[in-house]
C-alpha cells in the first residue's frame, strides 16, 4: 500500500491519526507526519482514515473497496 | 470539437514522457483518464518507479517513513512503457525523436518534458567527493544521509538554510545530534520568505540548539587522511569540525540535454505559455512539446505575467494535468496553467505553509497573531495589492487569503481580522535580499517581462 497527503489541502484536523495512529502522527501543533508505505495489517484503518479525511488530502492505493483507489496492477477501470 | 487529426492522435498517436517523478506520472495517469489510447512511454534516469520527494527530508529523516520506500500512489493504471534506469540525452524537434544513453530511440507525437532539478553540488568536485557530504534530492541521498544520522555523528554541518537545509536541521535536533546552519544572507529562509519572517526562523532555530552563522560562506571543506570530511571553513575564519556535511544550496534545473535542440531551455528551466506547450529558442512555441514541474517557468495572470519557475509538489502536479490535457486537445478546448502557487513545510514542529509569491512582496504585515509566538500569518503587498501570505501554525487562514490574492485585494490590508494586534496595524519592508545577490537559491523564481515594470528599458548592443 503506498500513499500521498497533499500537505497543501491538509488542514490538520488530525481525524486520519486518530484513526490510523500507526500511518499518520501530528508533529507540533499542524503538521502531518506519514508512513507512505504501511504495513498491510493497516489497510482498513488507512482505507477508513481516507474516506475521513474532510478535505480528500490523501491518495492512497492497495486500498480495496474505496472507489477511486485502485492496486498498481489492477486492470484499467475506465 | 476534437478534429480529425486528434481523434486519431487519442486512438493510436505516440507520446513520451521525459522524468519519470512525480510531474510524469500524474501527466501519464491524466493522458489515461482522458482517453489516450496510443502508446506511452516513460523515460526515467533513476532506477526507480516514480517516488515522493518531500518526505525524505522529513519523515525519513526522523526514522518515521523507511527511505526506499516513498514509492508514489497510482491513481490508475497507466499501461505504459517505461524505461527506468535510462537518460534522455538529446532531443531531435524536427524528426520528433528523443535520443537516449543506451543508444536507442523515442519517436513522438506530443513529448512532455518533466526532468526536474537536481541538487546543486558543493562547487569544489574533490572536496564534494568526500566521505560524509551529502546533498538531498534523491531517496539514495536520503538512505545514505538517514544511516549516517543513525550512527550518531558528532556535529553535522548544513551549508544553505533554505527549507530543505531547515529541515535537515531540524530533524537532527529532534535526534539529539548537534548541527551547524550557515548562511550567507542574514537569517534562513530569506530568499523565499523575507527577512522579518527570517529573523523568526532563526530564533526558532536558535530556541532548538542550532548553531546557526549568518551573513558567512563555507569557504572550504576539509578531509583526513582516509577521504573523510573532517571540517569546515568559513569565511570569518572560523573552522567547525563535523563529520557530516549536508550541501543544501539549491538546484540546477535538468535542460543540459536539451542542449542544441532549438528548444528555449537554459539554467532558468524551460520557458512555455500558459497552455504548458515548450518556447523554442526563437520564442515561437511549439505545438508537439509540452512542459510540466520543477523545470517549466510558465506566466502567471495573477502575477503580472511574470514567468514563474516553482520548486513546489503542488505545482507538479497541476501542471502535469494541465499538461496531459492540452497534449490531447485543439485549441479552445485547452486549459490555462493558473494554479495558485503553493508551498508547506514542516521544521521544529511548525508548520510553515505560504500561498502566492511571497519574493515579489515588498511589504509584509501579520495580520494574524504575532511573530514572538512563532504562530502568525503574515501577508506580502506589491504595488497596493496582496500578493502571497505566508502562516506558521495557522493554516487555517491561508485560503482566506488565498481568494484575497485571486481578488487582487489591496494592501495594506485594512478590515480587521480575528486575532489582528494592534502593533500590527501598519506594513514594514518585507526584507528581501537583493536578487542579484546570491544565496543558498529560493524556490519560486521570478523572471520575464512584466507588462506592468515601466523600469524596464531595451537597450541595443553597439557594434
Ligand atoms: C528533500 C525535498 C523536500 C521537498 N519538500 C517539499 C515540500 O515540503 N513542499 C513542496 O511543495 N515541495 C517540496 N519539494 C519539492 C517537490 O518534491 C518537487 O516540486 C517535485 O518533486 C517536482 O516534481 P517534478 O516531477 O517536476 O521533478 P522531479 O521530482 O525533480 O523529477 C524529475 C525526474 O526526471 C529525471 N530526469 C532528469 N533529467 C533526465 C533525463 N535527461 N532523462 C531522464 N530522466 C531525467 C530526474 O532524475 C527525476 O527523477 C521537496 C523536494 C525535495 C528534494
Ligand atoms: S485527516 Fe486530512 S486534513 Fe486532517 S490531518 Fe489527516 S490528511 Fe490532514
Amino acid at each position: 500500500m503506498r500513499l500521498v497527503v497533499d500537505l497543501n489541502k491538509c488542514q490538520g484536523y488530525a481525524q486520519c491519526a486518530f484513526l490510523a495512529p500507526d500511518v499518520f502522527a501530528m508533529h507540533g501543533e499542524e503538521s502531518l507526519v506519514y508512513d507512505p508505505q504501511p504495513d498491510h495489517e493497516q489497510r482498513e484503518r488507512l482505507a477508513r482514515a481516507v474516506a475521513a479525511c474532510p478535505v480528500q488530502a490523501i491518495t492512497a492505493d492497495g486500498v480495496d473497496g474505496h472507489g477511486a483507489f485502485r492496486g498498481p496492477e489492477a486492470p484499467d477501470g475506465h | 470539437m476534437a478534429t480529425e487529426h486528434m481523434d486519431r492522435l487519442r486512438r493510436e498517436g505516440r507520446i513520451a514522457i521525459v522524468g519519470a517523478s512525480l510531474a510524469g506520472l500524474r501527466a501519464a495517469e491524466t493522458l489515461r483518464a482522458e482517453g489516450f489510447a496510443g502508446e506511452l512511454t516513460l523515460i526515467g534516469d533513476e532506477p526507480y518507479e516514480p517516488y515522493d520527494r518531500p518526505p525524505l527530508s522529513k519523515a525519513v529523516l526522523l526514522g518515521r517513513a523507511d527511505p526506499l520506500r516513498t514509492e508514489l500512489p497510482r491513481r490508475r493504471e497507466i499501461d505504459a512503457k517505461w524505461r527506468l534506469g535510462v537518460a534522455a540525452t538529446g532531443l531531435d524537434l524536427t524528426a520528433g525523436r528523443v535520443r537516449l544513453s543506451d543508444g536507442d530511440e523515442v519517436e513522438y507525437d506530443r513529448l512532455l518534458i518533466a526532468t526536474g532539478v537536481r541538487a546543486r553540488p558543493w562547487p569544489r568536485e574533490s572536496e564534494a567527493r568526500l566521505d560524509g557530504v551529502f546533498v538531498l534530492r534523491t531517496r539514495d541521498d536520503a538512505a545514505g544521509l538517514y544511516q549516517r544520522l543513525r550512527a550518531g555523528p558528532r556535529r553535522v554541518f548544513v551549508i544553505g538554510a533554505g527549507f530543505a537545509g531547515c529541515e535537515v536541521a531540524s530533524a537532527c535536533r529532534e535526534q539529539g545530534v548537534q548541527v551547524t546552519v550557515a548562511e550567507r544572507a542574514g537569517a534562513p529562509l530569506v530568499g523565499a520568505l523575507g527577512g522579518v519572517v527570517g529573523a523568526v526562523a532563526a530564533d526558532l532555530m536558535r530556541e532548538h540548539g542550532v548553531d546557526l552563522r549568518t551573513r558567512v560562506t563555507v569557504t572550504a571543506l576539509e578531509g583526513d587522511a582516509a577521504g573523510r570530511v573532517r571540517a569546515v571553513h568559513l569565511s570569518d575564519e572560523s573552522v567547525v569540525e563535523a563529520d557530516v556535511v549536508v550541501v543544501s544550496l539549491g538546484s540546477l534545473r535538468n535542460t543540459e540535454w536539451l542542449n542544441g535542440s532549438g528548444l528555449g531551455a537554459g539554467p532558468r528551466g524551460i520557458a512555455c505559455d500558459a497552455g504548458c506547450r515548450a518556447f523554442d529558442f526563437r520564442g515561437i512555441v511549439t505545438d508537439d512539446v509540452f512542459v510540466a514541474g520543477d523545470v517549466a517557468r510558465s506566466p502567471h495572470a495573477l502575477f503580472e505575467y511574470q514567468f514563474l519557475s516553482l520548486e513546489h509538489w503542488g505545482n507538479a502536479v497541476a501542471q502535469a494535468e494541465t499538461a496531459a490535457h492540452n497534449m490531447i486537445c485543439d485549441g479552445a478546448d485547452r486549459h490555462p496553467h493558473l494554479w495558485m502557487p503553493a508551498f508547506w513545510s514542516s521544521q521544529f514542529g511548525v508548520n510553515i505553509k505560504s500561498v502566492g509569491v511571497p519574493p515579489m512582496g515588498e511589504e509584509l504585515m501579520i495580520t494574524q497573531g504575532s511573530t514572538a509566538e512563532r504562530r502568525f500569518v503574515g501577508v506580502y503587498g506589491h504595488k497596493g495589492r496582496v500578493v502571497a501570505a505566508v502562516s506558521f501554525d495557522n493554516t487555517r487562514w491561508l485560503e482566506f487569503y488565498q481568494r484575497a490574492i485571486e481578488r487582487g485585494a489591496p494592501f495594506p490590508v485594512e478590515h480587521p481580522t480575528l486575532d489582528r494586534r494592534p502593533e500590527n496595524r501598519r506594513p514594514v519592508p518585507a526584507d528581501f535580499p537583493d536578487p542579484s545577490l546570491p544565496t543558498h537559491g529560493p524556490m519560486v523564481t521570478l523572471s520575464g517581462y512584466s507588462p506592468a515594470d515601466t523600469q524596464l528599458v531595451f537597450h541595443p548592443a553597439r557594434h
